[in-house]
């Protein structure tokens, strides 16, 4: 009887829980039910595993349970403080290199990939990138369910299916949003396991004077509700300005396409797409956008898209679940009037 | 004296990338290579701290011949010396793969000539992975810092540098010592102006080749699609989705195209949050 581990790295900062790593638990769930059968057949035990590095977050080793974790492994030490490099991924690759586990699942965010490409290579195995559709399954000659890891390749024009068939563990990095949260069970237990830390301060190689916050476009469009984004066709920034005014009626925020930043109309950090931010929100309005490949890989997981564009051939119009043939500057207005009559009437 | 390294990358330019209407397909022919942006900026700073420091800089990269005109220009922008490293056995690498060689260069450079810091790109834009640098840090042995938009000080006697990095969250001031590796953005450093030496110097030099047969030794099983875990199983053209309803303003006016929406959304389970959220 072996046991086949499928682990997510839970990330947290300062004690804030990255988003990604419920999702990545939910995505880890899935794939173990998808080898459920061959397992039990064969007398395996399955396990969803999170690990937690940090300092004083048993907290979160709890809340990582109820999100789905059957257990937690949990490095609790001040050396891990704040994350750093050597620290982090020589303790997470002695965890690996003692429960050998069969799959790791990291979120695709700016620590987490300075995260797996170490972990990886220290452990000497496949690492695939922002993979946007993760399956167990058969592959010829493997005696097991490997994993498919599907991700965008040549500018999101191909789907690449990645599979790692020898190296254990098969990694993959997963961005934010590109997977819906698991539900959170209150009740749900599992076990937490304490982790001797073996690094000490001299080993950790790097020391962080300081952290400076930016005050400057806080935006945070991954997480948004509603996103309301522009293209070219708004014609310039003032057009930016007319979106800026639905999207406070409707509680959301403002997206934007790539040529729209790189013109300077608004700030990167409003991007979506496939070298901007993914997002998932309950509604995204695009406006005067084509809907390039590279733009809809960032989008088309919105639980209900309205497209207006007036060119009644726009390839966004194939992702949209209602789309208005019309001029923005017409219809915008337009609709930013109409929620203000809906939500007067409602009161 | 000051030595830095700077691992270049050619990548087609995929701002220009062209899609063939019928196939769906990327063309290839006819899109221009060019050195990876990040690394660009990357190769600017180690220039900018070698003129500070008066050091020197040597830039290595993989690929194949093609790759010269770009290790030409990495001279043209302020390098030292290039190397490139090209062998028909090295093709069909993965990042592991890739990390292997490059590091395995990068001791034989840092044996003769001792290497201060080496500087990465963030990523290159063909594949995005952002894992070279990582994995090539982790195969020397060295710390470091990844995402960095500013070398604030680099302190030779002490053997420190302070670098700034950006991440989602803040910005951190981070101390490491020497030897390091940084993987850059784009604020790291401005591309400048070709110096016209440089230029001159550029048109005539030549990058060393460094092939299988020397001067470094690779094990075999741990280049090209050898060394490589991961394999593409398959390609295939991403899915369509579903199309929705469309509805014209000019044929319908915009008030009923609003109530389409309206009752749509509502279908959709959506109206609160179209609503500015549950009231
Ligand atoms: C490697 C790579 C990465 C990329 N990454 C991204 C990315 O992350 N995000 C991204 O967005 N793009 C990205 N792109 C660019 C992408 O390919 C497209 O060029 C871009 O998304 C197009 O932006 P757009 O829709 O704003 O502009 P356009 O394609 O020019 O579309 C403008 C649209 O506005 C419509 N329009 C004009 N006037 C009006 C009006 N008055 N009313 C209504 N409609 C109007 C037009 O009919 C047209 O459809 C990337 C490209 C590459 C090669
Ligand atoms: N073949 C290569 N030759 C030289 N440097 C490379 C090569 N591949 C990747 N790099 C370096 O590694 C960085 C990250 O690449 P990647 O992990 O592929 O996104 C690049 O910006 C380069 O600095």
């Amino acid at each position: 009887m072996t046991t086949r581990r499928f682990w997510v790295y839970i990330e947290q900062e300062q004690g804030q829980v990255h988003p990604v790593s419920w999702e990545l638990l939910g995505v880890a769930r899935r794939l173990a039910t998808e080898v459920a059968e061959e397992a039990a057949a064969a007398g395996d035990v399955i396990s969803v595993e999170g690990l937690l590095l940090g300092h004083d977050v048993r907290s979160i080793a709890e809340e990582a349970l109820q999100y789905g974790a059957d257990r937690v492994y949990l490095m609790d030490d001040p050396v891990l403080h704040s994350y750093r490099n050597c620290p982090y991924y020589m303790s997470i690759a002695s965890l690996a290199k003692k429960y050998e586990p069969e799959v790791f699942l990291v979120g695709a965010t700016t620590l987490g990939r300075d995260l797996a490409g170490a972990i990886a290579t220290a452990l000497r195995t496949g690492l695939t990138a922002d993979c946007t559709k993760l399956e167990m399954g058969e592959v010829k000659g493997a005696s097991q369910k490997l994993l498919l890891a599907t991700r965008p390749a040549f500018g999101g024009n191909i789907m690449a299916t990645i599979v790692c068939r020898k190296h254990r563990p098969q990694m993959s990095s997963v961005r934010p949003r590109v997977f819906p949260a698991p539900s959170r069970d209150p009740n749900r237990q599992g076990e937490i396991v304490e982790e001797e830390v073996e690094v000490t301060e001299e080993g950790a190689r790097a020391c962080i004077l300081e952290f400076i916050h930016a005050k400057e476009d806080a935006v945070d469009i991954e997480y948004s509700d509603v996103i309301v984004a522009g293209g070219r066709g708004l014609n310039g920034p003032d057009g930016f300005k007319l979106l800026k005014a639905l999207a406070d009626e409707m509680g959301g925020v403002v997206g934007a396409t790539r040529p729209c930043v790189d013109a300077g109309w608004i700030s990167y950090a409003h991007q979506v797409g496939q070298t901007g931010k993914t997002v998932r929100p309950k509604v995204y309005v695009a406006a005067g956008i084509s809907g390039a490949l590279q733009h809809k890989v960032g989008m088309q997981n919105a639980d209900f898209i309205i497209a207006v564009n007036s060119d009644a051939n726009a390839p966004i119009f194939e992702v949209a679940d209602v789309g208005i043939v019309g001029d923005l500057f017409e219809v915008i207005p337009a609709m930013i009037e109409d929620i203000k009559a809906r939500k007067e009437a409602r009161a | 004296m000051f030595h830095a390294l700077v691992a270049i990358k050619q990548v087609p330019d995929t701002t220009n990338i062209r899609i063939d209407p019928d196939t769906g397909n990327l063309v290839r022919e006819g899109v221009p290579a060019i050195m990876n942006p990040y690394d660009a900026h990357a190769l600017a700073a180690a220039v900018e701290w070698k003129r500070k420091l008066n050091g020197r800089v040597t830039v290595i990269s993989m690929g194949p011949p093609s790759f010269t005109t770009t290790l030409r220009e990495a001279i043209e922008l302020g390098a030292d010396r290039a190397i490139l490293l090209s062998d028909r056995k090295f093709a069909g690498a993965d990042t592991l793969a890739t990390s292997y060689v490059l590091a395995e260069v990068i001791r034989a450079v840092h044996s003769d000539d001792p290497v201060d810091l080496i500087f990465f790109g963030k990523q290159a834009i063909d594949g995005d992975t952002a894992q070279v640098g990582p994995g090539v840090a982790v195969r020397l042995d060295f710390p470091i810092v990844t995402y960095a938009v500013n070398v604030r000080a680099i302190d030779l006697n002490e053997a420190t540098i302070v670098v700034e990095r950006k991440t989602e969250r803040w910005t951190e001031v981070v101390e490491t010592p020497l030897p390091a590796l940084v993987t850059c953005e784009k604020e790291i450093a401005a591309i400048p102006f070709a110096p016209l030496p440089d230029l001159i110097k550029s048109l005539r030099y030549d990058p060393e080749i460094w092939t299988l047969a020397g001067p470094v030794e690779f094990a075999a099983d741990e280049i090209g699609v050898r060394g490589s875990p991961t394999i593409v199983y398959q390609m295939g053209t991403p899915p369509l989705p579903e199309a929705g309803e469309k509805i014209n303003t000019r044929e319908a006016g915009v008030s009923a195209t609003l109530d389409l929406v309206f009752k749509k959304a509502e279908d959709a389970g959506v109206l609160d949050a179209m609503l500015g959220g549950a009231q």
